[in-house]
């Protein structure tokens, strides 16, 4: 299996060069096979008899990181959703991009994007499923900018990515906390030691850091926000990204995660309200849209708000129901995306306040369109598989009574209510989008373009995902035991029979709900425009973009300000701070591990000649501070030097004391030759502050080298490797003079490194007094 | 005498690092002179100071001064004067091109 995911991110370095060709042949042609091939290579797994699979390949064994890709009826779902609409999307795009784009950018961030995806419904390991996980945020962000001469695709792409890394960020938390409790890195293993997860301190950060993870993924209240912005993308994304498969990654994450964490009250909690109030919230602002996009986009927050309310549950149906509705989501929203996308094809906008009529224009799109909105509206017919999990859902919303107590208790009285008021809006938008595009007045003024039907290529995929809804709403077992039964189960934890039928008698309260919200729902789509100045009272003003704006609008203005602050551009003052915290970090480490220590015996005797040197030293040394000539101030740095080479004579050193001698005869004159050029020193203007800063930090600096001096010569924590080179010198190095056999022979290979310095440092001043000339000449 | 040559070091490493803080090239060079000073002494003492004779071996000597820092030390001195000799062209070029050798004008402007 890690081919699967691998093959196609390196075919995705051949499209580059294949769309060079693109004038000629449409590079999606070529980009088709990869998909298709995938989806054919997993079809095989479906069948009553499924049995999970699992390969290990070694990444980083050292950190327990490595490719456990694991394929259960969870994931057989989600990689056939993510191959089988990466075909028709690919298909379809071939159409909807014309050669003049740069198919070969869109097709790698799609295959990209497809690679990861299948990465992460793969993988075992938590750490690789992360990686894959952060790699969809990224190919989603190119693929929301492509068209980035956009503002609009700028901001929605940067949008998306600063809210679903910030999730995918703190999912990594949750993962590590995850991997130091239960010692593993597989979710398998994980699952298997539920019991210490549940028994941690740790697990309410658990499962707060990973459902946030999941929430900003799957686009729950209060993220839902980068979704519609993300409908900046072109269709073909919206339609495989932002509907289809990466917003269900959040899904995907919590049905994984939920063997683990169905046993914990607030994991019910906290899932149920989050996606029963985005189904509500979505599903009610999708009414007060007008870009077919947006509706769309507001549609799909409230249906994945459906699936994560139901994953909450945690009942045996409503996981099932989950695990169904994942399914038919894909099939009626992809369709109705590209359908959307064929609307703005052919007529040039998207906003359905322009459009209006277009059955007698586009009857194919327009039949294609009542399907998907029919059955995303749960309308009750018997070919609708929106339907069937539609019904199911109310059903897992009304028996939600299976082991709940305490202060969960009160949600169960409102879930259902909230359920039915949710569906209601859903069924409200659909039919306006469906009435809004193809019936009513034509105003073909209002169109950029004369309206027409699409050409066949592009229906083709539409038409796949109809048959699709149609097909499992026509023999719903054929899904069901096949694949459905087995995703639910993986989810569920034990074995999940559910014999779909349609009809379950008039005394169901399922259906009753369905006739409720359909009854409601017909009555408030007549009336839309007398009712639609509730918008005005919520959300009035309040807006969520707004808050999002105003945080990012701050940070800006604030991280600004503290870079600002401490950057400068001051050499000087870069200098100190680097030194101030050397100063305090070396300070503070040294006092923490007791490192000072001072000790008195085995001392060299004092002499006065050396007390006479160091003096004198001393005392040149302040003196170039305060010096106010050039040549002083090079003649006292001379007296220093000379002061080195006289100590360096008494502590019997000879070659040192030589080696010195000559270069400081050679630095002082270099010195003379330039301070000729050089300005003259001024007197120290500096403020009274400046010069208290730069005294203590240099004060402090000298205190702490005196300290780390003196106790690097009183400490001996090891032996001294100095005599092997004393013993050897003769013997291996053929001489006498230790320092030099050390110099030649021991470390020779530094002291060439030392020359090519040297050498390269002459290079430097000669090209430097060289450059001069050149241009004086000129 | 350790403890006063460390003290000794010590100073020249003050020095030498106030020098560095000022605005003047000059002054920094001499700053950076300053601090290898101080930085070989500081290593001299790490192998303590008159345990022996020179490191020339010579029949019957058994006692020898350390040889490893004084090794390194050789290395430095000639690497140090490396460093100030290029830092004192690239000083003299700087003023022949910029007029000035105070840090505070050369400093980049807002927009680099």
């Amino acid at each position: 299996m890690i081919y699967i995911v691998l093959i196609p991110l390196l075919l995705a370095c051949f499209i580059p060069f294949i769309s060079k060709f693109k004038d000629k042949i449409h590079t999606g042609i070529f980009v088709f096979i990869i998909p298709f091939t995938i989806f054919l290579y997993f079809i095989r797994f479906i069948g009553n008899e499924f049995s999970p699979i699992h390969q290990t390949y070694k990444w980083i064994p050292s950190l327990d990181i490595n490719f456990n890709f694991y394929l259960d009826g969870l994931s057989l779902l989600f990689v056939l959703l993510i191959s089988g609409i990466g075909a028709l999307v690919v298909l379809y795009s071939i159409y909807y991009l014309d050669n003049s784009e740069r198919l070969g950018h869109f097709y790698v961030y799609l295959i990209m994007f497809m690679a990861a995806m299948l990465g992460v419904v793969l993988s075992d390991n938590i750490f690789v499923l992360y990686t894959f996980w952060e790699l969809t945020s990224i190919s989603s962000f190119l693929l929301i900018g492509y068209w980035h001469f956009n503002e609009r695709s700028r901001y929605g792409a940067m949008k998306s990515m600063l809210i679903t890394i910030f999730g995918g960020l703190s999912m990594f938390g949750g993962f590590i906390l995850l991997s130091v409790i239960t010692g593993t890195t597989s979710i398998q293993a994980m699952i298997a030691q539920a019991d210490i997860i549940l028994d941690s301190k740790y697990l309410p950060l658990i499962l707060g850091f990973i459902l946030l993870g999941a929430f900003t993924k799957s686009a729950q209240f209060p993220f839902h926000i980068w979704l519609p912005d993300a409908m900046e993308a072109p269709t073909p994304v919206s339609a495989y990204l932002h509907s289809a498969t990466m917003v269900k990654a959040g899904l995907f994450l919590v049905a994984r995660f939920s063997p683990i964490f169905s046993g914990y009250e607030w994991f019910f909690i906290i899932v149920s309200i989050a996606g029963i109030v985005t189904l509500c919230w979505g599903s009610y602002m999708a009414v007060r849209q007008t870009d077919l996009k947006a509706i769309l986009a507001f549609s799909t927050i409230s249906q994945l708000g459906m699936i994560m309310a139901m994953l909450g549950f945690g009942t045996k149906i409503a996981v099932f129901a989950a695990v169904f509705h994942i399914l038919n989501h894909a099939t009626f929203k992809g369709s109705l995306f590209m359908v959307a996308g064929i609307v703005d094809h052919e007529t040039g906008t998207r906003d359905i306040r322009k459009l209006g009529g277009l059955l007698t224009f586009m009857p194919m799109t327009a039949t294609l369109a009542l399907f998907g909105t029919f059955s995303m509206a749960g309308v009750p017919l018997p070919f609708l598989n929106g339907f069937y999990s539609k019904e199911l859902f109310f059903d897992s919303a009304i028996h939600l009574t299976e082991g709940i107590s305490g202060t969960a208790s009160f949600l169960i009285q409102v879930i259902p209510y909230l359920a039915v008021l949710g569906s209601i809006f859903t069924f409200v938008y659909s039919l306006y989008f469906f009435f809004g595009v193809f019936r009513g007045k034509t105003q073909l003024n209002q169109l950029p373009k004369k309206p027409h039907e699409a050409p066949f290529g592009m229906l083709i995929s539409p038409i796949v995902l109809v048959l699709g809804v149609i097909l499992i709403g026509l023999f719903p077992n054929l899904v069901n035991g096949t694949f459905i039964a087995h995703a639910a189960e993986s989810v569920y934890g034990s074995e999940v029979v559910k014999e779909l039928k349609f009809w379950h008698g008039i005394d169901s309260t399922a259906f009753q709900m369905s006739l409720v919200v359909v009854g409601i729902g017909t009555i408030l789509v007549s009336t839309r425009k007398k009712w639609n100045g509730v918008y005005k009272l919520l959300p009035g003003k309040l807006s969520f973009n707004k808050a999002y704006d105003w945080l990012i609008s701050m940070l800006d203005v604030y991280s600004n300000r503290i870079t600002r602050s401490y950057m400068t551009g001051s050499i000087r003052f870069y200098f100190a701070a680097i030194l101030a915290t050397t100063l305090v970090v070396t300070f503070t480490f040294m006092f923490v591990t007791n490192g000072f220590t001072i000790q008195f015996n085995e001392l060299a005797e004092v002499t006065i000649v050396e007390i006479a040197v160091v003096l004198l030293m001393i005392a040149a040394a302040i003196g170039t501070i305060f010096t106010k000539h050039n040549v002083a101030a090079i003649l006292t740095v001379g007296v220093v030097g000379y002061g080195v080479a006289i100590l360096f004579v008494i502590y019997r050193a000879p070659d040192l004391a030589l080696t010195q001698l000559v270069i400081e005869t050679v630095s002082v004159a270099l010195f003379l030759l330039c301070f000729y050029h050089l300005p003259k020193l001024e007197k120290n203007d500096e403020t009274l502050s400046t010069k208290t800063i730069n005294i203590f930090i240099s004060v402090g600096f000298g205190t702490l080298l005196t300290l780390i001096a003196i106790a690097s010569h009183s400490t001996n924590s090891f032996n001294k490797i100095s005599d092997y080179f004393i013993e050897t010198s003769h013997s291996l190095g053929g001489g006498d003079n230790v320092v030099n056999v050390i110099l030649v022979d021991m470390r020779g290979l530094d002291t060439l490194f030392e020359i090519a310095v040297l050498g390269i440092a002459a290079l430097a001043i000669y090209s430097m007094i060289n450059l001069r000339n050149n241009k004086e000449e000129k | 005498m350790e403890i006063i040559i460390s003290i000794l070091a010590g100073t020249l490493f003050a020095t030498g690092i106030y020098n560095l803080l000022q605005k003047q090239l000059l002054r920094i060079i001499i700053g950076t002179v300053l601090l290898s000073h101080g930085a070989h002494l500081f290593i001299l003492t790490m192998g303590k100071l008159k345990t022996g004779a020179p490191p020339i071996l010579i029949e019957g000597v058994n006692e020898y001064t350390d040889p490893l820092p004084q090794a390194l030390i050789l290395t430095s001195i000639v690497i140090s004067f490396g460093i100030t000799s290029l830092l004192l062209v690239l000083a003299y070029r700087t003023v022949n091109e910029n007029n000035t050798d105070n840090m505070e004008q050369l400093r980049g402007n807002e927009h680099e």
